[in-house]
């Protein structure tokens, strides 16, 4: 099948700064795909550039196999990660102006409703909630009906609420079957959104698969965390290899079943004991050494 | 180009400029406050400089030492002399305010004419009779009337303050914002849509036309009813000049908008431009006596065949093909602007 989009061999400079470096990438239609990554990892700048927001340096960029035409942009909806809108315009009136831009637009009113903006159509653009507005920007990038979404950061900023609701309206979206390119750098909104994640670091796509994958390959094991006041005798003796930590150790472990029986029959309290199961924020620790917010 | 877009664009822009209430009462409330100040100025006593036309002589500055006028207003450091070739040429300086008096040189009488309308022209007559020494040399001198009628200084200055409002409004109208939405990301935002940088470019220049001469409507109206401008041409063809005025001046501002993002290298830019224009357009006071280059320089400027089309049509009362050389050079300029504006475009940061 082919894939909606696809980039080759893309390279973005600016001066002596490489913001992605030779890159390929193909997504296939229908999926939500996640480009994770700290900030700085080039993830907007390819996002961009797939979006023919900016041109790369070097490289191609495929729309359903075909080098992009002025089509392009009636297919695709996009939500920036810092944008302003027209001013002195209401939301009612800042998403009819969008609409009369494209040949085969949605229903204003499906819209507003899909987008929960009801309660503030009247309400000038620029005098509305971070959550408001992300919501109205969301409601702008499916203003044409897109077969190709492009989320970029679409929740930084926002509050736990306006977040989840932000999701739910994402995942409402994937139902209808439209292909969703999202960037974050929030390993939960990446793993409760995405089908399949590529992890960006310095320009370059480091891993790629689904999250549950990804976790599987790069970061199998569990950690226990143990309070260091568990243990009588110093210094701390242990069966396995550990860790220490300054008030707790921590122990990473293949299968936490058998961990936990070895623990007991030493006779550890198991006392505030925690169990890290691993995620993506562990597989970006383990492939890069950093954070992802970094 | 689809008119669809385009029609959406102006629209919003035009939301823009009536809902942004301080900002669309200023445009309304600068050009008459700037004539009441000028009126209220000009009736007072402070006169920085006087210029008197004397002829026949060569055409420019005279050795005033040479002049064959009363010796003690050779001395007075107020007044500018400028030689003319013929007394017609003099005239119709004085009747469009560009020397405040005309005098006949003579070896030992004298004419001259002055306006009495001109604000500058009563005080230039009392230093050309407070010249004569003794009092009774009075005698030798014998004042004429200019045949025809008069045009006020205020009809003469008027329409340059409209010419000033309209390039204000029209760079910083089009340079200014595009500027600035450049910078919030509001054109980014617009360059994801089909939208294209000529529909969009086309919008800002039409609806800033549109506005600039709904401003002129209303401020020509207002003015009118306030001071009672005699206008002697057609009003239509009056407002044909300014539309294409404004054509030229907002695709300058189109130039100034192309590229960046900096509103305060905008800020400078468009003052560089808007300044000079604004003083060797005549928008105040006469350029007669500037040095040539100076003359030639001021041609350069958009602003100088609007306010010479618009002064010939309500001063003299000639009709669209009289003004034809200003029209031919503003829809120049015009079409010179927008290609390099469109050209050099970016949506862009």
């Amino acid at each position: 099948m082919i894939p909606i989009i696809e980039v080759q061999q893309i390279q973005k400079k600016y001066k002596s700064l490489t913001a992605v470096s030779g890159l390929d990438l193909s997504i296939p239609e229908g999926i939500c795909f996640g480009l994770l990554g700290p900030n700085g990892a080039g993830k907007t700048t390819l996002i961009e550039i797939m979006e023919d927001i900016i041109p790369p340096t070097s490289g191609e960029v495929l729309y359903k196999g075909k080098a992009r035409s002025d089509a392009f942009r009636q297919d695709i909806g996009i939500m920036f990660q810092q944008t302003a809108l027209l001013s002195f315009m209401t939301v009612r009136e800042t998403l009819e102006t969008f609409q009369k831009l494209y040949r085969k637009p949605a229903e204003i009113d499906s819209l507003i409703e899909q987008c929960a903006l009801g309660d503030i159509t009247e309400q000038m653009n620029d005098k509305i909630s971070g959550g408001q507005r992300q919501r109205l920007l969301m409601a702008l990038s499916l203003v044409n009906q897109p077969k190709l979404l492009f989320l970029d950061e679409p929740t930084t900023g926002l509050d736990p609420q306006a977040r989840r609701n932000l999701w739910d309206l994402v995942n409402a979206i994937k139902k209808e079957g439209k292909t969703v390119i999202l960037t974050t750098h929030y390993m939960e909104e990446a793993e409760f959104l995405c089908d399949e994640i590529a992890i960006m670091d310095q320009g370059r796509i480091i891993a790629r698969g689904s999250p549950e994958s990804l976790i599987k390959t790069h970061c199998r094991r569990a950690r226990l965390k143990i309070p260091k006041r568990n243990f009588t005798g110093a210094p701390i003796k242990l069966p396995m290899p550990f860790i220490s930590e300054n008030d707790h150790i921590e122990i990473p472990v293949d299968d936490i079943n058998d961990a936990i029986g070895e623990l007991m029959a030493q006779g550890i309290p198991l006392n505030d004991m925690f169990v890290i199961t691993p995620n993506l924020e562990s597989v970006f620790l383990n492939l890069t050494g950093k954070r992802l917010r970094d | 180009m689809n008119l669809k877009r385009l029609w959406v664009i102006f629209k919003a822009r035009n939301y823009e400029f009536f809902r942004d209430r301080a900002a669309f009462g200023w445009n309304f409330l600068f050009p008459f406050l700037l004539i009441a100040g000028f009126a209220l100025i000009f009736g007072g006593q402070d006169r920085p400089e006087y210029k008197i036309g004397v002829f026949p002589m060569a055409v420019g500055k005279p050795v005033v030492e040479e002049l064959q006028i009363p010796a003690e207003l050779k001395k007075n450091p107020q007044v500018e002399f400028i030689g003319l070739p013929s007394m017609d040429l003099g005239l119709e300086k004085l009747r469009h305010h560009k020397i405040d008096l005309l005098l006949e040189t003579g070896e030992s009488t004298f004419r001259y004419w002055v306006s009495d309308s001109s604000p500058k022209g009563y005080t230039s007559e009392q230093m050309l009779m407070a010249s004569l020494i003794p009092p009774s040399a009075s005698e030798l001198i014998t004042k004429s009337e200019i045949h025809g009628r008069e045009i006020r200084y205020i009809e003469w200055l008027f329409p340059g303050i409209l010419g000033m409002n309209m390039m204000f409004s029209a760079l910083y109208g089009v340079g200014y914002t595009v500027v600035r939405y450049r910078k919030l990301g509001v054109l980014k935002r617009l360059k994801a849509t089909p939208l294209t940088a000529f529909e969009y470019l086309s919008a800002q220049v039409l609806s800033r036309i549109f506005l600039l001469m709904f401003t002129f409507l209303i401020v020509w109206f207002g003015c009118h009813l306030i001071f009672s401008f005699n206008l002697e041409g057609s009003l239509m063809d009056l407002f044909i000049v300014y539309s294409l005025g404004g054509a030229c001046l907002s695709s300058i501002g189109l130039v100034v908008a192309a590229r960046g993002i900096s509103e305060e290298f905008a800020n400078g830019v468009l003052n560089f431009i808007s300044w000079p224009m604004m003083f060797l357009s005549e928008v105040w006071f006469s350029i007669e006596g500037a040095p040539e280059w100076l003359k030639g320089a001021a041609t350069l400027f958009p602003l100088t065949h609007i306010l010479t089309g618009a002064r010939k049509i309500m001063n003299d009362g000639v009709g669209l093909a009289d003004v034809g050389v200003e029209l031919m050079v503003l829809s120049a300029m015009t079409m010179a602007f927008l290609l390099i504006g469109a050209a050099l475009f970016s949506w862009n940061k």
